[in-house]
C-alpha cells in the first residue's frame, strides 16, 4: 500500500503528550488528533471534536516520527487518541508504517484510542501496522448510545467484533455517565454483551468526571468510589474481576 | 571561642528541652570541637569560607573521623571480627546480630553510620534455610531496628542489581513499614536488573518515596565494582569513602566575576577551585596527620577499611544561578533547563570543573588516583537562593521529558553522585510500568541517578533524605524529633519553598553534622 510510505503527509493533530501514563501500558507518547464523528455528552476534550478549528496544527509523518525517536528510550509505545483518530486513518497508518520502519522506535507498540465508529476499510488499512486498539463502548443499548454520543451504535459493535476476532483488542473501555448509562440494568447487560463478544480483554470503568467536559455537563453528578464500586461489580457479574479495573 | 561563650552554650545545650539525650551528647561534642582552632589555611581561603563562597558543611574545626566511611561489610561477615568478638556468622540469625552489632561502631560525619551496605548481597547467602514468611519476619526486626537505633536518614542501605529474594522482601517491609530510615538505593542495571524488581521498587517509591535508582554501568565505570551509595546520594569506594566534602557556590562564583563566559572559565572558576581545594586538603590533612585516624580505627587493623581506598568529595551547588548570572538571563525561556544555549553553557561549566578538579592533586586520596570526586551539592537546611548541586530551580521545572533531556549531559560528570528529584503526580500510581520506562530511559540517556517524590504520600525528599510531612508538623507543635534529620529539614521548609512547589520536585538540603 502506497499510502504506508508517505513521510511528508500530514495530519491535524491536536495535541502531544510526550509521556503519558492514562493512555495504554507502560509511558507512552500520545498524539490527539484533531476532529471527531461522534459528539459525546461527557467528552473530556470537546475542543477536540471539531475539524475546522484554529487551535490545531499540521503535522508531517516525519516531523512526528523524529519527535517519538528522540523519546523513545523512555516510551514503551506509541497512542493515537483524539478527538478520533481513525477520521484520520491514511495519516495514521502512515505514521505506525514508519515507527516500525525507523530503528529507533521499531521496538514501540503502536495503540489506538478509538470510539469504534468506522468501517471494514479503515480496519484493513489499520490493523497491519497496529498492535492494538482501546475501544470505548459508551452503551451497548443503541438508544442510550445515541442520546450520550449522538449516533447509534451499529459499528461500534461491529469494530468490536472485528477487532476481537483479528486479536488487536487491547482494552474496552466504558464510561458510566449518571442517568445515561448507569442503570443496573444496563450496566449487567454492557458486562455480558462485553463477555460474550470479547472473552479474556481486560474492561477499564470509568466514572465520569466533570473535568474539561462543555458546561452543558457539568451538572452531571460525579460517582463516588462507593458507586463506581457498585457499578463494578454489576459489570463483573459476567465479566471475571482480574479483568475488571475501575478508575 | 571564648571560655565564658563555650560555658553558656554548654549551659543552653544541657538546658535545651529541645532534644534527645543523644542529640545532646552530639551538639556536646561539636562545641567542644568548635572550641579548637579550624585547620590552617591561606588568608584568602579563609575570607572565601567565611563570605560564603566555599563551604565546609559544618563539618567542624578538628576532623576526627572521615565524613563518609564505607565499611567492606562483606569482608566482615565473612572473616570475623576481634573487635567485636564476633566469629563469622553461621546463620541469619547471627548475620544479623553482627551487622547491627557493626554499625554501632561505624563512625561517620553524622554520629551514625551513613553506610549500611548492599544488604540483599550481604544477607542472601543467608536465606535459604528460611521460608519467606520467615525470612521477611527476621529482616522485618533487622529494618526496625535500624530505625529506631541509627534514627538519621542518612543512613544509606544498597539493593540490586541483581534480583533477589532478600531485596524483595526488604521492598515489601520498605512498603509495610513507610519508614524514613534507613535511606535506599537501587543498583540497575540494563541488562541484569529484570522489570518485575524494578516496578516492586517503583510501588515502593509510591509508599514511602524510596529507593534511589542507579545506574550501575556507570558507576563501575567510575569507581569500578565495590562501590557504595551513602547518607543523601554519595557514591564512593567500599573499604573507603570520603574524608570530607567541601563545596564551591557556584552562584556566588559567577557573581564575583566581572567578565565574559570565557574569562570566567579560564580565570575566575579555576581560582575558586584552588580555593575550595585548599581547604579540602588542610582538612585532610588535618585528619589524617594529626588526629591520625587511620592509625587507630579498628576498621582499619581489620582490614575492613583503608587509606588508599579514600578519597574526597568536591562538591559544587547553585550552577543555575551561575548559569543564568553569566548570560543575563530575565526571562524564563532564557534560563537553565528551559533555554537550549543555557544548558550548553551549565554543560561546559560543568565540563570545565570537571577537568580542574581532576587537575588538582589532594593529598591521602589514592582512592581517586590523588584527586578528589567531583560531586553535584544537595543544598543545606541554610541555603536561600542558590539552587542545590546542578538542579534546575524548584517550581521552574519544565516538563518531564525536557527536564531530563535538560539535566542528563551533566551527570556523567559527578562520579560520587548528583540526583534530580522527579515529582509525580497519583497518575503513576495506576501505571507504575511507566515509571519504570522513565527510569530505564532516563539511565539510557545517561542519567546517574533518578529518584523520585509523589505528590500525595507522607515523605518529603529534602535532599536525598527523606522525613516524614506529619513528623515536621509534630517538631514544629511539639518542638522534639526522633530523627536528627527532622530537625534539619524544619530548617529547609521554612528558609525555601518546600510548600509552594510545584509538582514534579522538591528542595533539597544536606546537612551533615546536626546542630542546636
Amino acid at each position: 500500500m502506497t499510502v504506508l510510505h508517505a513521510p511528508s503527509l500530514t495530519g491535524l493533530v491536536a495535541d502531544v503528550v510526550p509521556f503519558s501514563w492514562v493512555d495504554g501500558p507502560g509511558n507512552r507518547y500520545t498524539v490527539f488528533l484533531q476532529g471527531c464523528n461522534l459528539n459525546c455528552l461527557a467528552c473530556h476534550n470537546p475542543h477536540t471534536i471539531p475539524r475546522l478549528t484554529r487551535r490545531a496544527r499540521t503535522v508531517t509523518v516525519r516531523e512526528l516520527v523524529d519527535d517519538v525517536a528522540r523519546l523513545a528510550p523512555f516510551l514503551a509505545g506509541v497512542t493515537t487518541s483524539g478527538g478520533e483518530a481513525t477520521q484520520q486513518p491514511e495519516f495514521v497508518a502512515a505514521f505506525f508504517a514508519a515507527l516500525g520502519e525507523q530503528p529507533a522506535t521499531a521496538a514501540l507498540t503502536r495503540f489506538i484510542d478509538s470510539n469504534g465508529m468506522t468501517d471494514d476499510a479503515t480496519w484493513d488499512l489499520l490493523l497491519p501496522v497496529t498492535d492494538g486498539v482501546m475501544l470505548d463502548v459508551k452503551a451497548v443499548d443503541p438508544e442510550r448510545h445515541r442520546r450520550l454520543t449522538g449516533s447509534t451504535n451499529e459499528r461500534v459493535l461491529a469494530s468490536l467484533d472485528r477487532l476481537h476476532a483479528a486479536g488487536r483488542l487491547a482494552q474496552l473501555r466504558l464510561l458510566v455517565v449518571p442517568g445515561f448509562n448507569d442503570s443496573p440494568d444496563e450496566l449487567r447487560r454492557t458486562g455480558a454483551y462485553l463477555t460474550a463478544h470479547a472473552p479474556g480483554v481486560p474492561v477499564q470503568l470509568t466514572g465520569f468526571r466533570p473535568h474539561g467536559v462543555r458546561s452543558t455537563a457539568r451538572r452531571i453528578p460525579e460517582p463516588t468510589g462507593a458507586q463506581r464500586q457498585a457499578y463494578a461489580a454489576l459489570v463483573a457479574e459476567s465479566v471475571p474481576a482480574e479483568l475488571l479495573t475501575v478508575v | 571561642m571564648e571560655h565564658a561563650d563555650f560555658r553558656s552554650r554548654a549551659r543552653l545545650l544541657v538546658d535545651s528541652g529541645a532534644l534527645t539525650y543523644r542529640q545532646r551528647v552530639k551538639a556536646l561534642a561539636d562545641l567542644a570541637e568548635e572550641a579548637l582552632d579550624p585547620p590552617k589555611v591561606s588568608a584568602a581561603c579563609a575570607a572565601a569560607l567565611e563570605s560564603g563562597l566555599i563551604d565546609d558543611l559544618v563539618e567542624g574545626h578538628a576532623p576526627y573521623r572521615p565524613r563518609y566511611l564505607l565499611p567492606d561489610y562483606g569482608k566482615a561477615l565473612a572473616q570475623g571480627s576481634d573487635f567485636l568478638q564476633l566469629g563469622p556468622p553461621t546463620d541469619l540469625h547471627e548475620a544479623i546480630a553482627f551487622l547491627l552489632s557493626m554499625y554501632s561502631q561505624v563512625p561517620s560525619i553524622t554520629g551514625y553510620p551513613v553506610y549500611l551496605g548492599d544488604v540483599d548481597v550481604l544477607l542472601e547467602p543467608f536465606a535459604a534455610e528460611h521460608d519467606d514468611a520467615e525470612l521477611r519476619r527476621l529482616l522485618r526486626l533487622l529494618w526496625v531496628t535500624i530505625d529506631r537505633m541509627l534514627p538519621d536518614a542518612f543512613t544509606h542501605a544498597n539493593l540490586g542489581p541483581t534480583d533477589s529474594r532478600v531485596g524483595r522482601a526488604l521492598l515489601g517491609l520498605e512498603q509495610e513499614l513507610v519508614q524514613t530510615v534507613p535511606n535506599l538505593t537501587l543498583r540497575v542495571d540494563a541488562d541484569v536488573t529484570p522489570d518485575a524488581l524494578l516496578l516492586d521498587a517503583v510501588r515502593t517509591v509510591f509508599a514511602c518515596g524510596k529507593p534511589h535508582f542507579v545506574n550501575h554501568a556507570m558507576m563501575t565505570r567510575d569507581l569500578g565494582a565495590d562501590y557504595g551509595v551513602v547518607s543523601c546520594y554519595n557514591s564512593l569506594l567500599v573499604g573507603g569513602g570520603a574524608h570530607t566534602l567541601v563545596r564551591l557556590n557556584l552562584a556566588e562564583s559567577a557573581r564575583r566575576h566581572g567578565g565574559d563566559v570565557d574569562t570566567f572559565l579560564a580565570t575566575t572558576l579555576p581560582a575558586h577551585v584552588a580555593l575550595t581545594a585548599e581547604l579540602m586538603a588542610a582538612r585532610i590533612r588535618s585528619l589524617v596527620e594529626q588526629a591520625r585516624f587511620f592509625e587507630h580505627s579498628w576498621l582499619v587493623d581489620e582490614g575492613l577499611a583503608s587509606l588508599d581506598r579514600m578519597s574526597a568529595m568536591f562538591g559544587v551547588f547553585g550552577l543555575a544561578e551561575c548559569v543564568d548570572g553569566l548570560t543575563g538571563a530575565v526571562t524564563q525561556q532564557d534560563r537553565y533547563g528551559h533555554s537550549a544555549a543555557a544548558n550548553a553553557l551549565a554543560l561546559r561549566i560543568v565540563e570545565r570543573l570537571a577537568e580542574l578538579v581532576a587537575a588538582t592533586p589532594l593529598p591521602y586520596c589514592e582512592g581517586n588516583g590523588g584527586y578528589a570526586f567531583l560531586h553535584s551539592q544537595a543544598g543545606m537546611d541554610y541555603d536561600s537562593g542558590v539552587t542545590a548541586g546542578a538542579r534546575i530551580p524548584i517550581g521552574t521545572e519544565p516538563p518531564l521529558h525536557q527536564h531530563l533531556f535538560a539535566v542528563a549531559p551533566n551527570h556523567t560528570h559527578f562520579p560520587s553522585g548528583i540526583s534530580d528529584i522527579l515529582h509525580f503526580d497519583e497518575t503513576a500510581v495506576c501505571n507504575p510500568q511507566a515509571v519504570v520506562d522513565v527510569v530505564r530511559g532516563a539511565l539510557a540517556i545517561g542519567m546517574r541517578d533518578v529518584t523520585f517524590n509523589l505528590d500525595s504520600n507522607d515523605f518529603v525528599r529534602i535532599t536525598g533524605y527523606l522525613v516524614r510531612k506529619s513528623d515536621l508538623v509534630s517538631l514544629e507543635r511539639c518542638g522534639v524529633a526522633r530523627h536528627g534529620s527532622d530537625v534539619l529539614a524544619a530548617g529547609s521548609v521554612a528558609r525555601s519553598h518546600v510548600t509552594q512547589r510545584r509538582v514534579k520536585r522538591v528542595v533539597s538540603a544536606e546537612r551533615s553534622a546536626a546542630r542546636p
